[in-house]
């Protein structure tokens, strides 16, 4: 318990830091302490793979690239000043704190009512818990991760590959210099 | 179960026609615009007889993650139509404005293949990606033309407020998973059958969420600000084929998940579809009043016709189903027809898209101006067009569901909508040419499209009955998650 405030603590203190500090290269930083954190808080729960893998996805690789891009776009400090306009600053604000508070009465209320129900339901034989019908012995392992994804969710995977396939001619098609046949209607 | 590769061929058609697209669009060189073309409408055929092969399956395939039913396969002739017409309309727009790009083809497939997962999953999270599947085509199609800073414009906002919008529908995901611990809409069907080991507030919320989330790609009311500025700044064939297939997506979606959390969602939640419906329709139709531009009117009009169908969504049921697949489909070969038209008068890099640039094209080109008048006819839903037999459809469902009101003010914007639809049909016959006119282009594929479409909504409005009686089949497959449920036990 005591493990898991400091992690907490850490990571919310990260998660402001990263969207207040000016300079993004801070901002970036701190991103990283929060992925770790909450890999920290992943381990913590017995998923030490999914740890493993937010170390090694979001805190290495993702992280190096983001580094990567605010190197090359090379942004002079007042190129994302702070936005001036005050009211959506604050409405911003106002937002989030109701955001927040629907969260958390939402998530609040609903645990009261699954102990109520639990009890209620605890005596039909056909009640099968949410959290039970996961297999909670192995679904942590390395081994049921990669059973899930290639045999239960091996559509979604392989869907996911065309996704990236689309981004690909997406990003190639916006950034492509110029058309490749020029202007005059002529090839080149 | 087991991989049921058999139920997904037409996805797979449609996805190969891409690949196929994006190869040999490396190694043909002069006549790439007619060949593009060709493969694309083989594939698309191709699609069409695969997903008529499916037409008697009901099955599931992938762990539960894909099913095959009447409701996925209503929708899947209708990303097939349009998606056909819309490569119909592009062919010479694309050799011409954008000379001749491979791209647009590989992602417009890809976007198709993206609606086809959507319209055919049974999970959540197969639903999630086939809509990013089918999104991010869409956002690159929206600034795909180089030389128009308008699109680029569009693209960016379509993609900024369409992340937000993605944020919304993972969060629903999210909760929804937290209430069932699951994302299997078939297993969480199964759950209602006990009628324990859930949690209703979270549901709720987690509707809300996806309700926002799709909300956005319909272009529903409070959600549709990005509607006007994309559709107007993206180039006229991607405006048509976003404003069929990915709606229709977002709707099949919706559908789904309304008749699987039919056990849970209260009155509350039927009064917030009411007045999404109402507002919707209203806001859509009374902004498309005062539109100058051509493709901002029918931006508007679109949102409006979401309306329409939040009305279909809002009966539910199988009445409900029904007139929302019907209306769906009219509405996209008609709007496409639409905005066929408008790429064969808005000259090059569409200069002439003011409602006001019309006129006098009624004597200069009659038959373009005929098929034009039947079109905005349709959209206004006038008797003796396909727009008419869709309307009525949805009227008569919500009537007999006792939404009476909601029915009247339907009626009552339908009314309203005459006004701008005709206002087209007035600048092309009564207003006097101007000096300047646009020089119209011509081609073969574009006469196609035109032809077809107009054969469609004549054909969908005085004999509509096969149709009415195939939608009519898909909607009685209402309870899709509980028969597939039993299939699986």
């Amino acid at each position: 318990m005591i493990i898991f405030s400091i992690l907490a603590a850490v990571a919310v203190f990260s998660a402001v830091m990263v969207i207040t500090r000016k300079s993004p290269i801070s901002s970036a930083i701190y991103l990283i302490v929060l992925m770790c954190s909450l890999a920290g808080l992943f381990a913590l729960q017995g998923a030490f793979f999914i740890a493993a893998l937010q170390v090694i996805v979001y805190a290495g690789a993702i992280m190096v690239l983001f580094i990567f891009v605010i190197m090359l776009i090379n942004l002079r400090d007042n190129d994302f000043g702070i936005d001036k306009r005050k009211i959506q600053k604050y409405l911003g604000f106002i937002f989030a704190a109701v955001i927040l508070l629907q969260a958390v009465f939402i998530t609040g209320w609903a645990m009261k009512e699954f102990s109520n129900e639990t009890e209620s339901a605890m005596s039909s034989e056909f009640y099968q818990s949410p959290v039970d019908s996961l297999d909670q012995e192995d679904y942590l392992s390395a081994e049921s991760v990669a059973e899930n994804l290639f045999m239960r969710f091996a559509y979604p995977f392989e869907v996911t590959s065309i996704l990236l396939l689309a981004a690909i001619i997406g990003a190639f098609v916006i950034a492509r210099k110029s058309d490749p046949i020029d202007d005059e209607g002529e090839e080149t | 179960m087991g991989f049921n590769w058999i139920l997904i061929s037409p996805e797979i058609a449609v996805l190969a026609t891409g690949f196929i697209l994006l190869i040999l669009d490396l190694f043909i060189g002069k006549s790439r615009g007619f060949l593009l073309t060709a493969v694309s409408f083989i594939g698309i055929m191709v699609a069409l007889w695969l997903n008529y092969q499916n037409y008697s399956i009901m099955g599931v395939g992938f762990q539960g993650i894909v099913i095959n039913d009447p409701i996925g396969f209503y929708f899947k002739i209708i990303f097939c139509m349009g998606t056909l017409l819309t490569v119909f309309i592009s062919s010479t727009y694309v050799s011409r404005e954008m000379k001749g790009m491979g791209e647009y083809y590989v992602l417009i497939f890809i976007a198709t293949f993206g609606m086809m997962v959507m319209a055919s999953s049974a999970d959540l999270i197969t639903i999630f990606l086939g809509l990013e599947v089918m999104s991010i085509p869409l956002y690159v199609l929206a600034g795909i033309h180089r030389g128009r800073l308008r699109g680029r414009e569009a693209a960016m906002k379509y993609f900024l407020l369409g992340a937000f919008a993605s944020g919304f529908l993972l969060y629903g995901i999210a909760l929804i998973f937290g209430a069932y611990g699951s994302t299997n809409l078939v297993e969480i069907s199964q759950r209602f059958l006990f009628s324990s080991g859930f949690s209703g507030i979270l549901t709720g919320a987690g509707m809300v969420f996806l309700l926002v989330g799709f909300g956005f790609k319909i272009a529903a009311a409070p959600f549709h600000m990005w509607v006007p500025d994309v559709y107007e700044g993206a180039t006229a064939p991607v405006t048509a084929f976003m404003s069929a297939g990915p709606k229709a997506a977002a709707f099949a979606v919706l559908f789904r998940l309304f008749s699987v959390f039919q056990p849970v969602i209260s009155d509350n939640f039927t009064t917030i579809l009411w007045i999404l419906a109402v507002i919707t329709m209203l806001w859509g139709n009374l902004l498309a009043l005062s539109q100058k531009n051509i493709k901002r009117m029918l931006a508007y009009s679109s949102i409006a016709h979401a309306g329409y169908v939040l009305i279909a969504l809002t009966v539910g049921g199988r009445d409900g189903i029904s007139a929302g697949l019907f209306y769906l489909l009219i509405y996209t070969i008609v709007n496409i027809g639409a905005f066929s038209i408008i790429i064969f008068f808005s000259g090059k890099n569409e200069k002439y898209e003011n409602i006001s640039d019309y006129a006098g094209f009624g004597y200069k080109y009659p038959f373009a101006a005929i098929a034009m008048t039947v079109f905005m006819l349709a959209l206004a839903g006038f008797p003796a067009t396909a727009g008419f037999a869709g309307k009525y459809k949805i009227f008569v469902a919500a009537i007999n569901s006792g939404f009476i009101w909601l029915a009247i003010i339907g009626i009552f914007n339908s009314l309203v909508s005459v006004w701008y639809y005709i206002g087209v049909v007035v600048s092309m016959y009564m207003k006097q040419p101007r000096d300047e006119s646009p020089t119209v282009i011509l081609s073969m594929t574009l006469m196609v499209a035109v032809l077809v479409a107009f054969i469609g909504t004549v054909y969908l409005g005085l004999f509509p009955d096969d149709w009415i009686a195939l939608s009519d089949w898909a909607g009685s497959h209402y309870s899709w998650a509980s028969i597939v449920g039993s299939l699986v036990r």
